[in-house]
């Protein structure tokens, strides 16, 4: 049996040089770097070549931009807390309708205590109106913060200009780019974007580690107050090892980014194409034009996304699905029901994300599968027969829904 | 993904009576709209005996409503309708060695299938008379819909009352905070506000009603529930020992194939809501060697600085 991962937007393996680079830091160069002894020997040293490399990859200005901290969702809140903190007389925050559950429950949270949240909708194929977002801007706005990629489908947005025209305004711009950083290029120094979340192990470095860029001059208050790490700006002793090995995987990116963005990109295509020319009722969702080289989302009409990830699971391939029921929440993806997919079809997205690692013959094994399985399933369901949809689904089969 | 067990995995690889039965007299079509799950049962029953001889499935839904599809139409095949109509969601469930607690709505729209079916085989119209919400409490499955109808109906004010009336809170209390949302919400709708220090409703006007039981009882019905499941443990090589009961914690000994076996921990898992479900309060399983160990008395040698 084939062994599979196509569920690199979930999280990512840890590269091995990643793990070499971290093993000492565990075992021998285990001090607290802000002790004096040599067991905390080039520890400060390594977390500062760490920052470097990590200043690198998202050509920031300065090394002293980065803050590492626990993971993307940390970094999401620490930057928009910070940003109402700092500015008590702006109540309201723009954000989008597809942004990640990091950003959407906190903006839900604040807006009991009496925050307006603006939540930018997309368009069907999941792109935003700036005309609309210009309208919003005020001085009563602490903050701007909308995603560099969607997670789901990799519908890029156009951060850059949206930071521009947030920093024309006077207000400040926040991105969560934990699916952008290290699958595209960037150079933030040219950009007027304030804050920028990324996440370790979503691009080959461990779990549980990440980094909140905040450009330099920009007016910030810390979430956790303590000791002097970070210089300040987030207390708690450093993770050293994991901060080595986020360094180390921000270098590799930079060096496959060119990989990344023909051959990943080139397997990611194949795939969609051949998907799509061999299946009927299916469709790529999000912006075909500009999104992500690594990911494609796409949706298989009549049938459901857990269904298809278990087959898939029985055949060794990995990938996930924006179906209600493979989260345990209620509803179909927020991403799916903005973009006004019908539930028939929101149901039965799949999306299959890939990284370095995978192959050309990864590509295949999924294409040889998949029309079997979709027509296992279509078998089953009611809103099918024979070789088609039945005519009129919608119409066809009106259970009572309780 | 899911803790499924092999009784669902296998009818969801393997379904029974997939499809449209041929002359089908009765139809059911349901569905669930918080999970957007549909199903379209049909069945072929004698008209003079009543006798079902015939069952078929379609369902747009995940694994396991494929499966609890599966599993009704062979629970039902060959009962009369009125037999049928006994068949709960829970014996769904239990058919299939249980389901997640976020996945037993599944099992209710097999239910809510056949009844409706035999509502049309009747020819009279189904009505449906349950409104499902977003899971709030995991440990006794309690769902929003649940909790705000009871909140109206005895005036509840607190999370305790919740607890009492509901079940729901009453485990590993994580989710307090969405219950207060709720009275927050229910509270206002009917002019008043929601006071987390307010005092609580007696206990005993609560719903459910139980005398608490006496550590032994509940010692016995662990090891009833414990014997229960030996067969299908001792099926994979391992086996359960229980070794001591704490307040509401039981510890026990994972023997065999299942001790250090990766999957003790989704075992562990299992036992303690096949607990929960049985003695219908909070247990935890924890396994014996996590038990805390008497406190060690050190004697004046043993501080010695010798
Ligand atoms: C867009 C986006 N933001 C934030 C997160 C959260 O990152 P972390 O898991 O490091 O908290 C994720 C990952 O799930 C994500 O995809």
């Amino acid at each position: 049996m084939p062994d599979i991962y196509l569920d690199n937007n979930a999280t990512t393996k840890v590269d091995s040089a990643v793990v070499d680079v971290m093993i000492p830091f565990f075992t021998e160069q285990f001090g607290n770097p802000s002790s004096i002894h040599r067991f905390a020997d080039g520890v400060a040293q390594a977390l500062k070549h760490a920052r470097r490399q990590v200043q690198a990859l998202i050509g920031a200005e300065h090394d002293s931009e980065i803050i590492f901290t626990s993971c993307g969702t940390e970094s999401d809140s620490t930057a928009i807390l910070s940003a109402i903190k700092a500015q008590p007389n702006r109540k309201e925050i723009i954000t989008t309708m597809v942004e990640h559950p990091a950003i959407l429950s906190l903006c839900e949270n604040l807006e009991k205590e009496g925050y307006t949240i603006h939540r930018l909708p997309v368009d069907k194929c999941g792109r935003l109106n700036l005309e609309s977002y210009k309208n919003m801007l005020s001085d009563q706005v602490a903050i701007v913060s909308v995603m560099w990629a969607n997670n789901e489908t990799g519908t890029i947005f156009p951060v850059v200009e949206m930071a521009e025209l947030a920093s024309a305004a006077g207000v400040m711009f926040h991105t969560d780019a934990v699916q952008a950083v290290g699958k595209i290029p960037m150079m933030l120094q040219d950009t007027k974007i304030d804050m920028l979340s990324i996440s370790g192990h979503k691009l080959h470095a461990p779990k549980g580690i990440g980094v909140l860029y905040l450009r330099r001059g920009t007016r910030f208050r810390p979430l956790l107050r303590g000791g002097h790490q970070e210089r300040g700006r987030r207390a708690g002793t450093e993770n050293t090892a994991s901060i080595v090995g986020l360094g180390k995987a921000c270098e590799l990116a930079l060096e496959y980014m060119e990989y990344e963005n023909i051959q990943v990109k080139a397997m990611r295509d194949h795939l969609e194409q051949g998907l799509v020319e061999k299946i009927p009722h299916c469709f790529i969702t999000g912006d075909l034009n500009n999104r992500l080289p690594n990911t494609t989302d796409i949706a298989f009409e009549y049938i459901e996304g857990e269904a298809i990830l278990m087959m898939l699971s029985k055949a060794g391939i990995a990938a996930s699905s924006g179906s209600a029921c493979t989260s345990g929440s209620l509803e179909p993806s927020h991403v799916m029901r903005a973009m006004q997919i019908p539930y028939t079809a929101a149901h039965g997205t799949i999306r299959f994300s890939f990284s370095r690692y995978n192959t050309m013959s990864d590509v295949d094994d999924v294409l040889n599968i998949m029309p079997q399985i979709v027509a296992t399933l279509r078998k089953l369901s009611p809103y099918w027969e024979g070789d088609g949809p039945v005519a009129n689904p919608e119409q066809a089969f009106q259970p009572t829904f309780a | 993904m899911w803790d499924y067990s092999d009784k669902v995995k296998d009818h969801f690889f393997n379904p029974k009576n997939a499809g449209a039965v041929v002359g089908a007299n009765a139809i059911g079509e349901v569905g669930s709209i918080s999970c957007g799950d549909a199903l379209r049962l049909t069945l072929k029953v004698n008209e003079t005996t009543e006798i079902i001889e015939d069952a078929g499935f379609q369902t747009f839904g995940c694994g396991s409503a494929i499966a609890s599809s599966s599993v009704l139409t062979e629970i039902i095949k060959g009962m009369t309708i009125d037999d049928a109509l006994k068949v709960t969601n829970q014996d769904i469930a239990k058919e299939l060695d249980g389901l997640p607690p976020e996945k037993m709505h599944c099992s209710v729209m097999g239910r809510e299938a056949l009844q409706a079916a035999i509502a049309n085989f009747r020819g009279v119209e189904w009505k449906d008379d349950h409104e499902e919400g977003a899971l709030i409490c995991k440990c006794f499955a309690v769902d929003a819909v649940m909790i705000e109808e009871m909140v109206w109906a005895n005036k509840l004010r607190t999370v305790e009352d919740v607890t009492n009336f509901t079940k729901a809170g009453g485990g590993c209390a994580a989710c307090h905070e969405d219950i207060e949302a709720i009275l927050e919400r229910v509270l206002k709708e009917r002019g008043e506000t929601f006071d987390p220090q307010a005092a609580s409703l007696p206990k005993v006007e609560a719903k459910v009603e139980k005398k608490p039981m006496t550590n032994l009882q509940r010692i016995k019905k662990i090891e009833d529930v414990l014997n229960s499941l030996r067969p299908q443990l001792m099926a994979d090589g391992g086996d359960v020992e229980l070794v001591e009961v704490v307040g509401n914690t039981a510890y026990v000994n994972m023997t065999g194939a299942c001790n250090g076996c990766q999957m003790a921990a989704m075992t562990i898992a299992g036992i303690q809501q096949r607990l929960m479900e049985v003695l219908g309060e909070f247990i935890k399983v924890v396994p014996a060697s996590e038990m805390p160990k008497p406190e060690k008395l050190v004697n004046i040698e043993g501080i010695s600085h010798a």
